[in-house]
Formats: C-alpha cells, structure tokens, sequence
C-alpha cells in the first residue's frame, strides 16, 4: 500500500439497532486462505461465513462483496459441575485449514473445547429411489413392481456445516489461542498456563508443550495471553504473556518446551513507570508475517514490529492511541485496560492494522510510517463512500473535525479486525456489527 | 466520558503527579494526594479481585494483573512504611468485628445525645437523596451526627471513640478532617476520598480507648469477615479455589445474621443494599 490510499465502505452486516443483544457480540473474524471466505464467531456460539461475490465485469470496484454463506451453531453452553460454573459458549477464535479439496475446514473454539467443521456445498441430490417416496416416505413394498437406478439430479445450492471432530477435556484454564500448523496435520491449543499440540485426526489425546503453572498458585505472576505457529516453520511457535514479554520455542529442542529458545522483550522505559506500566505491558496478540521474518505484538497502547533474529528491542513501534497515557487510572476503574485487542497484517506485510475506541481502527503504513485513524460508522455507508481520517485532540485547542479524548465512547470498541490475505480487503468488527471495506481503485 | 458517571478522581494534569502519570526514576513523594490516591488505587484492586462473577469464572489474565498491581502497591508502601501501620492496626484488632466496631459506634444513636436534646428535622440534601435506599438506620445514624456536631463539636468528639484528625502517625490526616468527619454519614462516599475513610476506620484503632464492648451481635455478623482481607495470598487462593465465592455468596453466610445484627429495630430495605453496606465498610469507601 502507497502513500494516499484511500479506504471506501462496501458492507455493513448486523443488526441496525443500538440495542446490542448479548449473543450478537462478535468475539472473532477470520478471512480463509484464499479470502473468499469470511468467518465470524459471536457470543452466543454461532458462526456465520461470508462468501465473497465474484467479480462481475461491470463493477469491478465491488470486489468486497460478501453474503451470507453458511451459518451454524457452532458451541452451546456448558455447566461444570464439579466447579459450579458455567462454560460460555462465546467463540474465541476461528483458524481456517488449508483447502484440500471441495470442503472447507475450519477450528473454533470457545474457553474448553475446540471443534473441527467440515463446511460442504451439495448442488445435487438423489432421486428415485425404490423403496422411498419423493417426500421420504415409505412405500409399500407391495406396490413396487419394478426397479431402477437412483440418479443424481441438480438441486438448489446447499451449504453444510458439520462437526467432524471434537477435542476436548485438555484445558483447565481458559483458551485464547488455536493455530495450525504449516505441516497441515497438527494444531496447537493455548489456555492462560499451559499450551497443547493436538493432531487433527487424534480427539482423545493431546501432548503438553508448554507449562508455566507455578507449583503454588499463590506464586503465579504471569500467564499466556497468545500464541502462534511459525507460517513456514512447522517446528516453531511463539507465545506472548502479561508481563509484555515473547517467547520463541523450537520443538525440536525438547519435548517440553518450558525453556524458550528466544524471549523478545523490550526493557521498561523508566520515564513511563507507574502503577499501570506492567498491565499496559500484556501483550494482547502477536502475529507473524507471511513471510515469516516478522512478528507483531500488540499491547494496550501500541503495536511493535520484532525482527525473529533481534531480542532485546522491536525494530518499529507504533502508538494507537497515545492520548490514552493519561487516562489509564480511569480505564483501569472501569476495566478497558483489560480490553484485548488484536492486529493483523496486510497481505503483502507493508501495512499493519488494528482496533482503538469510539469504533475508530488504526491503519500503519511500515513503508512510509504515516498512519492513519478511520471510523466504523453507520454514519458513512454510502456505496463506496470514502473514509475521512479522524483526529483526537490532546490539547487544549480542538480544531475543526476533531474528536477530544474526553468525548470518546468507550463502549465503542473494535477488538477484532481482519485482512484480506490477497487483496486490499479488511473486515472491522464493532462491537455487534461487521463492516466490510476496500481500498479505492483509481 | 464513562457511562456510570464515575468520578474522575485523577484528572489534575497541573497538580501532584497522578498515580497513571510518569513519576520518573526520582523518589516519589509522600504527598498526601499521592498516599491517598494510591490508597484509592489499592481499595479499588481489592474490590476487582474480590467482586468475582458468579456464574462464569473469572478472567485469570485480569485478576493476575490486578493482583501484580496491589503486590507493587504492597511493596511500595511497605518502603514508605504505610504498609506496617495499616498492618498493625489490623494486628491491633482482637478480632475482626472490632475493626467494624469503630465504625458502627458512628452508626449507633447515643443514648446520652437523644436525651439531651431532640432531634432537629434535617433537611433532605442531595447526600441524603443519594442514600435512600440504604438501611434506616445509618440515614438514622447521619441525622445523629449531623445534629450532634452542629450543636455541640466537643461532645461528638468525645462521643466518638478516638479523635480523627489528632492521630500522629497518619500524615495524611488534617486537623480540620474532624468536623468534616463528623458530619458525614458513613455510606455517604461521595465526597470523601476513599482513603480518607480507610485511614478513619484504622485511625481509630490506633488508640482506641476505651475500647467499646463487642456488641455480640455484630461480632455474629461479621465472624465471617477475614481480616486477611488484605492478604493478597489469601485472595488470590481464595478466589482460584473458589471461584463462586462473590457478592452473593457473602450474603447467603450473612442472612442467618441479619436480623440480630440490626437490633436498633430497623430492618434493611433489601440483603442486597445491606451488603453494598457492608462493603463499604469493609473498604472503607
């Protein structure tokens, strides 16, 4: 992405009302590999894909266009009853296989157990059967006097979403994390202590590769918050912790990979220091890059960029919302400052993204290091409308087209936000709705 | 700029440096913003990791992060020193009750000013329209004071079980705090900083003489009230091992004490606002 794109709106999905029902909450998104597929997962358990429109001739600016493919339920609450608790069956994240034929996989998981979904298209359907009516009754026997082939007749088009396989039981703490493996065949799971890698044909058993629950409980300071697969590396992962600090495992290296072979870290910076440094530190998620050189951290205030073969500091850092600094004694009061968000990349690397408050979301240019702020709003929905960028005033003087810090709506969050992995193609969820955007083609 | 309408108490860029701001490496100053804020700040962790969601468990990433904070907070005043006071004075109780007790005897009408002089109708301030749902009587309790300190400052500070602004350890007490004090309703907190409230509750332990009767019913009521209550180990074990232990769990090991706890003869509007009560007192906010 060059200096001067411009970003239009294509799509708003969701309910238009300021009433937001609970289950309607979008808890994850996720584009498949190709981008033609578009997954969301909300807080009632449902998954609902998107199927991107093929270009039509005539408009090819209306390349972003998505509707409604599939939708299924893809978790239902659950109550432990050793605990007395209960198990949400909001979906934390959704992780697209890699297509190997006709079906489409995918994995959701909420806080315990993960789900593999085979999504299939039937076009076709048997018909004449011997013993069945058209509408699946049964025919006397006596009144068949002769016998024919079933044959295959088109039909209308059929999406189906089944469950091929369940992985459960593995986790006693909460997962925040799934991610398959580039060797296609295992996947691992992380909770907020420990971390699992599972194969995708085996449901019953899985291996521990990380554990950092301290003996005593009483002693735990810090806990997993994310954790991804190498994209080429099918033998190396990273997981990031609430203490702001990354770790790199080589699986090669041990069975139990307690021991990381890189930490990435960035010391503290001792003019910033207070009482909120360590929670504004966690790291919310990490990334890699398609190509595999990179990685991208998110905290509660910025995004850095790492280089895998440099530790002590990133090579870029950048702040999403710094006017926030001054305000953490009140996010803490009312509890944004745990709020988790997420970051991706652009297809091609040059460009990162990620959500802020008042359903703003950040776009970084690494090229050109300009950034710019643009607003998820239904106030700007015409057809390829052009996002204006927005600026949050800091200081006394508010210009025009200015938002102030004090006005921001803090319900308003975008938590999750996703790219395109071919095209210029970004999906940013509110906090009950999906918009949909592309970029301007000259 | 947040629903509730919380009061933003942090937002003086051209004061003290607030507790989110940058302190730098420089030694922090032992102001008395600075100590009441970081009280502030520890009541408000404590009260994160206590109040637990009932139904679901907890984020452990969040309660983690809350619990690292009041362990940094621990340390530092631990460093200043604040940390043995508010530990002594805890030390000091003979049990738990006691600690309640000082407050209570706010809340309880005094035989002796009822005699003397009858009760002036108070006007409804905005104090008082706040409050209405809480119990009779502590509304009782504040039209006590309110009366006994406009009519006489030197009997209510005897009345009192120790004097608030003449406690030598606290620097963050002022001697002007007494009136103030005094006036005020226990549940009425919107005005007073929170620690403020908390350095009351265990400025009168420190010299607290003589030390007024555990009322038996009281000492009922709260028999379930740990004193480890800043213990942040205890906490935190606490509330991994039983993760449903919250606001309603509380109440339920509080009912069968109820209506012997408020013998003065009123009754509590709702359990529930006699928890929010109760927590107040236990916070101190």
């Amino acid at each position: 992405m060059c200096v001067g794109v411009q970003w239009c709106f294509s799509q708003v999905k969701g309910a238009v009302d300021d009433d937001v029902a609970e289950a309607d909450i979008i808890s994850t998104v996720e584009f498949n590999h190709s981008g033609e597929l578009l997954a969301t997962g909300d807080k009632g358990g449902r998954i609902v894909i998107f199927q991107q429109e093929p270009e039509s001739g005539n408009q090819p600016q209306c390349r972003a266009e998505y509707n409604v493919y599939s939708t299924f339920q893809s978790h239902e609450p659950e109550f432990d009853y050793l605990k007395s608790l209960e198990i949400e069956e909001k979906i934390n994240k959704i992780r697209w296989l890699p297509q190997k034929n006709a079906a489409h996989f995918l994995l959701s998981t909420n806080d315990k157990t993960i789900k593999l979904w085979k999504i299939s298209e039937r076009d076709k359907r048997p018909e004449g059967y011997n013993l069945k009516e058209e509408n699946g009754r049964y025919k006397d026997p006596y009144s068949i006097t002769a016998l024919r082939v079933p044959v295959f007749r088109p039909t209308d088009l059929m999406v189906e979403a089944s469950p091929r396989r369940v992985f459960s039981n593995a986790h006693t703490y909460h997962i925040n994390s799934i991610s398959v493996n580039s060797d296609c065949e295992t996947y691992l799971s992380a909770d907020d202590l420990r971390i699992n890698l599972w194969h995708l044909e085996i449901t019953d058993h899985s291996f521990n590769i990380v554990d950092i629950k301290p003996a005593n409980m009483e002693d735990l300071t810090e806990v997993i918050t994310a954790s991804e697969f190498h994209p080429n590396q099918c033998n190396t992962f990273v997981y990031s912790s609430s203490k702001g600090a990354v770790r790199l495992c080589d699986m090669r290296a041990a069975a139990l990979c307690d021991q990381h072979t890189k930490i990435f870290e960035e010391p503290e910076d001792p003019n910033y220091r207070s009482f909120f440094s360590e929670i504004i530190s966690s790291i919310s998620d990490v990334k890699f890059s398609h190509t595999g050189r990179y990685m991208m951290t998110r905290d509660y205030l910025s995004v850095k960029i790492w280089d895998l073969n440099m530790e002590t500091r990133p090579v870029e850092t950048y702040q999403v919302h710094e006017y926030l600094r001054s305000k953490l004694c009140s996010l803490y009061e009312n509890d944004c400052i745990f709020d988790k968000f997420e970051c991706c990349w652009s297809g091609n690397d040059s460009v990162v993204m990620t959500g802020s408050y008042n359903n703003f979301f950040r776009m970084l240019d690494r090229g050109s290091g300009q950034d710019v702020t643009l607003e998820a709003s239904r106030e700007n929905i015409q057809p390829q409308s052009v996002l204006r960028p927005c600026n949050v005033s800091t200081g006394g003087k508010r210009k025009k087209d200015e938002i102030g810090v004090d006005s921001l709506d803090f319900n308003k969050k975008i938590l999750h936000t996703a790219w395109h992995p071919l095209d210029n193609i970004i999906a940013v969820a509110t906090i009950n709705n999906l918009y949909i955007f592309n970029d301007q083609l000259n | 700029m947040f629903a509730k309408g919380t009061k933003r108490k942090f937002s003086d860029p051209g004061e003290e440096p607030a507790l989110g701001a940058e302190l730098g490496p420089v030694v922090r100053p032992l102001s008395s913003t600075y100590s009441l804020q970081r009280q502030s700040l520890l009541d408000m962790s404590l009260i994160k990791l206590q109040l637990c969601h009932m139904l679901v468990e907890p984020n452990l990433c969040r309660s983690v992060l809350i619990a690292n904070t009041v362990r940094q907070i621990q340390e530092e005043m631990t460093q200043d020193g604040t940390w043995q006071i508010m530990t002594q004075a805890l030390a000091a109780a003979q049990c738990p009750a006691d600690r309640l007790v000082a407050t209570e005897v706010l809340c309880r009408p005094s035989e002796a000013l009822a005699a003397a002089q009858s009760p002036k109708p108070l006007p409804a301030g905005p104090e008082e329209e706040e409050e209405e749902e809480e119990e009779e009587v502590v509304v009782a309790a504040a039209m006590e004071e309110d009366v006994d300190s406009e009519a006489n400052p030197l009997s209510s500070s005897s009345f009192l079980p120790a004097p608030f602004g003449a406690e030598p350890g606290w620097e963050d007490e002022e001697d002007d705090s007494e009136d103030e004090d005094s006036e005020e309703c226990p549940s009425d907190a919107e005005d007073v900083p929170d620690s403020r409230r908390g350095d009351q509750v265990f400025g009168t332990f420190e010299i607290k003489h003589p030390a007024p009767p555990p009322d038996p019913a009281l000492e009922e009521l709260f028999s379930d009230v740990d004193p480890s209550y800043y213990d942040l180990d205890t906490v935190l074990t606490g509330m991994q091992s039983t993760p449903k232990m919250g606001p309603y769990d509380l109440l339920d090991s509080l009912s069968p004490h109820a209506a012997p706890a408020l013998s003065t003869g009123t009754s509590c509007r709702s359990d529930l606002n006699e928890l929010d009560h109760i927590m107040e007192i236990i916070v101190g906010s």
